[in-house]
């Protein structure tokens, strides 16, 4: 869902990203037919990757996050194919075990969506699947210096 | 000045939907409340900021898996409250 890192700022936590939506996409012949709208639960999920980044970072990728609450979510205006969204993850809390974070995204500078999203953080099932993380990672321009040291 | 089991209680009662009332010391949170472990999140979250504290939730659950501990230890919201203020006596210190 999400294309590129275009902030990361550990210390706070914040992280902005970039995530255009294609042009077109199986998701869009049937929501709706003739009518093509992003559905909203994919803009919540967009959000949720983008949480889920930094929460990877500030645990230098020790800890693998799995979405497990949305509150208050709020879907202010449709988003369109073609669109360029701008999403930003803020940490508000790092429990033990789990993180709260505040989601937003803007179009075109102004805020179409925002929720509060709950993970629940665990260790990686195995070595594998944290290196195909990583490398994905990567490839949206997170900072190599925050991934986990073992190789 | 709430006591730390008010704190908790009016925490739980406006989290989880339960009765006031029904919130007692001795109450079990899972047992007695039937709080599951995705609503426990909510309350821990509420209580770690209210308190300025990080409960150690992943160190209790490990602690009850391995057998080292029984969940009244840190469930029974008494016991909880006191590990809440051992807690915030560490920061302290």
């Amino acid at each position: 869902m999400i294309d590129r890192v275009v902030d990361l700022a550990l210390d706070v936590p914040k992280i902005v990203m970039e995530a255009a939506v294609p042009t077109s996409s199986p998701v869009f012949e049937g929501h709706w037919p003739g009518y093509p709208v992003m559905p909203a639960v994919l803009l919540i999920e967009t959000m949720a990757q983008t949480s889920g980044l930094l929460i990877l970072a500030r645990t230098r990728f020790a800890r693998l996050p799995f979405l497990a609450a949305v509150k208050n979510a709020k879907i202010r205006r449709s988003v369109f194919p073609g669109e360029t969204m701008t999403v930003e993850g803020l940490l508000l809390h790092e429990g033990s075990g789990f993180t709260v974070a505040r989601g937003q995204i803007h179009v075109g500078g102004k805020q179409v969506c925002e929720a509060e999203l709950t993970h629940r953080v665990m260790p990686f099932p195995d070595p594998k699947v944290r290196a195909e993380i990583e490398s994905v990672a990567a490839q949206v321009g997170l900072p190599l210096g925050v991934m986990s040291d073992a190789g | 000045m709430s006591s730390t089991f008010d704190t908790v209680a009016d925490i739980i009662a406006e989290t989880c939907d339960i009765p006031r009332e029904d919130i007692k010391p001795e109450s079990h949170a899972i047992n007695d409340l039937e709080i599951d472990s995705l609503d426990f999140l909510d309350i821990a979250f509420a209580i770690d900021k209210a308190f300025g504290i990080k409960l150690p939730l992943e160190q209790w659950t490990q602690e009850v898996n391995d057998g080292k501990a029984t969940t009244d230890q840190y469930f029974v919201l008494s016991n909880l409250c006191a590990r809440i203020d051992e807690l915030i006596a560490a920061k302290r210190a």
